[in-house]
């Protein structure tokens, strides 16, 4: 193995990866703890807005909608760096929302990555759900339901395929560095999370042990989406 | 049973992400974070005083700047300069010494530029120029970067005029700028602390130190709490009252990396305001 | 006498309607009285389902109107619609069935009584549990049936509701709209199958090419199809 010298690095890595987790290190703990709440609390928030919109724009016809539809595409490429300057700006004591306190802490981390992933759960629910209203529309018609009664129909009956789509959203949340970073600070022991962890430890030239909260930060992402798969199955049998 | 599930979940959310502590918000930089020294020091200063140090650790040109936005108790960094500068615009002060480390030349082994061994850094820079030898700069309005800019200048220099080719700015932290260097056997300027905490050295190796002017300034200031009135003045200047007294200024210099030391506390009586 | 809330008698006047250009109905006059059921047959392509549509709401006629002359004053509460391929909540059988009851504003009591009527209507009471889309093709459309008529609806419109299904669903089907009939359900239905037209009939309507060529009782209409085209098709040749 001498002649590739990046394999040391990564069973290295792989092997920081298990101690860490074996060892139970306190500090890992509460740094996973804060990454699961604030990326699942940051999906929670930018469902309450997301779903319903993206329903929204699945049934309704209204002039201007496919300008939604464009801006909300676009928006999934959102660059989290700028989502965390926006956030950092507005959040700032400077800044027009800064008597609130909230730089510098996991609400600030929350509110960024919600921003992020707003336009993406509403633009895949969208598409989503599209093609259920396809299927659904004249019948609700017919039962005299409008399109504002047709959203919460839809979210219903999308809930397993919409599932997979609030996962898409923690995934991109919890992989998100930039914004986190900038509106949180990565002040050890309150705002460090998994990944600025991750760039830390990179930053310090520590590659093994980065590598290894990576693998670590893969394990848990793995294991959020397992567990919600398996639910989904469950409920799928016995909801159909 | 999908339903109860979801309910939960959204019960939860609104908990809070942390419990209320007391706590003071300290802008600094990374050479302090990522030296391990505040791992080292601070939890002597929350032990004696019950108040939680949050650090955001950045370059001191931006943690100045969150100084001046109030989005920080105190800001602690290394750029005399840019500190006076930012105590004469009243968004701090007064400001006070509180240790010094060493800035180092970091460079390849094969020393294309000759300059290992070397404690003359104008007649090192120089020669790295002439070599037009690859040299990684901060390049980020850091406290590091400014110090190289200023040793450039004592060399009569001028690095700019080789940006793009042998003089690459990268505009990151010290970490990314010695994996840079790293990476692309190249010189560069790192105080020794990150030095001595950094994992990732391949062929790099010390190549310049000892010279006087390697010296770097350490100061603390309180940011302005007639500007912001939500800074924590109290807490914060006992923060400051505490890192340049006599207990501060031991548990800095009892801070070693493989049994040398990083920081040379020398603090003082804080600066008039010029 | 009519019932006080009777939407009956139904009335189209010079029904038109275009898609993308095309006309496909060509001004239809057609008058629809309580009784036995209404049999909208002819050729593929005639605007059976595009007639069907328009009398129950479901599209708007480029031009000419759709009354319902009964005193009733929203007659839209009064009528419901089968499709040819049922479109089923993602939902159990019972939701289903709950879901436009409840959209009617019926109390819960009131839904569950009415399902469970509904349920046994169609033989499907032991079902009522399962995943709605789970079921076979002729279940699923006898619970679509179910959920019709559960709202006991004063018209039933019904699109080919057995075009999809075996014999032995078909049969199923038949008997229930036959039990619908009886208890006073005026039934309009389109069908290719003229078997199932001569089993079901009181009158025919005959859609030619966008034109209503007859409306006769189905007694007369098969015994002496009063134009060429209806004896044709009758014949089982192809006409268009």
């Amino acid at each position: 193995m001498a002649s590739l010298p990046g394999m040391n690095d990564l069973t290295s890595a792989l092997g920081q990866a298990l101690g860490l987790v074996a060892g139970g290190d306190a500090a890992l703990g509460h740094i996973v703890l804060l990454s699961l709440r604030v990326s699942l609390t940051a999906v929670g928030l930018a469902a309450l807005v997301g779903l319903p919109l993206g329903a929204l724009l699945a049934v309704a016809r209204f002039p201007g909608r496919g300008g939604v539809v464009v801006a909300l595409n676009a928006l999934m490429g959102l660059p989290p760096v700028v989502a965390g300057l926006l956030i950092y700006i507005l959040l700032s004591r400077s800044g027009p929302l800064g008597s609130l306190g909230l730089l510098f802490t996991p609400t600030a981390m929350v509110i960024a990555q919600a921003l992020l992933i707003a336009p993406i759960l509403a633009a895949l629910t969208r598409q989503v759900l599209e093609a259920m209203w396809e299927e659904y529309a004249e019948q609700l018609r017919s039962f005299g339901a409008g399109p504002w009664r047709a959203v919460p129909t839809l979210l219903w009956d999308g809930r397993f395929a919409l599932l997979t789509v609030l996962l898409a959203g923690f995934g991109r949340a919890s992989a998100e560095v930039g914004a986190v970073m900038i509106v949180g600070g990565n002040i050890e022991g309150f705002t460090r999370v998994m990944t600025t962890a991750i760039a830390l430890e990179t930053s310090k030239g520590d590659l093994p042990l980065a590598l290894a909260l990576g693998l670590v930060l893969m394990a848990i992402v793995l294991t959020v989406n397992a567990l919600a798969q398996g639910l989904r199955d469950l409920a799928a049998r016995q909801a159909g | 049973m999908l339903r109860r599930l979801l309910l939960l979940a959204l019960l939860a959310l609104p908990l809070p992400l942390a419990a209320q502590e007391r706590s003071i918000t300290v802008a600094s930089t990374t050479s302090t974070e990522q030296s391990g020294l505040f791992g080292h020091i601070l939890p002597i200063f929350t032990r004696e005083t019950g108040i939680a140090v949050r650090v955001v650790a950045l370059g001191t040109g931006q943690a100045l700047d969150v100084g001046r936005r109030g989005d920080a108790d105190v800001v602690f960094v290394h750029d005399r300069v840019a500190e006076q500068r930012f105590v004469a615009e009243g968004h701090g002060g007064p400001r006070q010494h509180v240790m010094l480390n060493d800035f180092v030349l970091v460079g390849p082994a094969d020393d294309p530029a000759g300059i290992a061994g070397s404690r003359d850094t104008a007649a090192a820079l120089q020669r790295i120029a002439a070599a037009r030898a690859p040299f990684i700069s901060r390049g980020d309005r850091s406290g590091t970067h400014a110090a190289e800019l200023r040793l450039w200048q004592q060399a009569g220099v001028d690095p700019t005029a080789g940006r793009g080719a042998w003089y690459r700015e990268i505009g990151q932290g010290m970490g990314p700028t010695l994996n840079t260097a790293a990476a692309q056997g190249a010189y560069a300027m790192t105080d020794r602390g990150t030095w001595l905490a950094f994992r990732n050295r391949q062929g790099l190796r010390v190549v310049v130190e000892g010279d006087a002017r390697l010296f770097n300034q350490y100061g603390v200031m309180l940011v302005n709490p007639q500007r912001h009135s939500h800074v924590k003045q109290a807490d914060g200047q006992r923060f400051i009252d505490w890192i340049v007294s006599p207990a501060g200024q031991a548990a800095i210099a009892s801070y070693r990396i493989n049994g040398e030391q990083l920081f040379f506390p020398n603090a003082t009586q804080p600066e008039p305001v010029s | 006498m009519r019932a006080p809330e009777a939407i009956l008698p139904l009335r189209a006047e010079g029904l038109r309607f275009s898609a993308g250009g095309v006309g496909v109905l060509q001004g239809i006059d057609l008058a629809i009285e309580a009784g036995r059921p209404t049999l909208v047959i002819g050729p593929n392509g005639a605007g059976k389902s595009v007639l069907l549509r328009l009398l129950h709401g479901l599209l708007a006629p480029t031009s000419g109107r759709v009354a319902w002359d009964g005193p009733a004053p929203d007659p839209r509460r009064h009528q419901a619609m089968v499709f040819q391929r049922p479109v089923l909540l993602r939902r159990s059988v019972l939701a289903n069935l709950r879901y436009p009851l409840a959209l009617a504003g019926l109390d819960r009591a009131e839904q569950d009584a009415r399902a469970a009527e509904a349920l046994a209507l169609v033989g499907l009471a032991p079902l009522a549990d399962r995943p709605a889309r789970r079921l076979s093709g002729g279940e699923q459309q006898r619970l679509a049936l179910a959920r019709a008529a559960a709202l006991r609806p004063e018209v039933l419109f019904l699109d080919e509701p057995c075009a999809s299904l075996d014999p032995a669903a078909t049969r199923a089907v038949e008997e229930t709209l036959q039990a619908l009939a009886a208890r006073g359900t005026k039934l309009v239905m389109t069908t290719h199958d003229l078997g199932q037209a001569r089993r079901l009939a009181g009158d025919i309507a005959f859609l030619h090419r966008g034109r209503l060529l007859e409306h006769a009782p189905a007694a007369r209409f098969f015994a002496s199809p009063a134009t060429a085209e209806a004896a044709a098709f009758l014949r089982g040749e192809l006409v268009w």
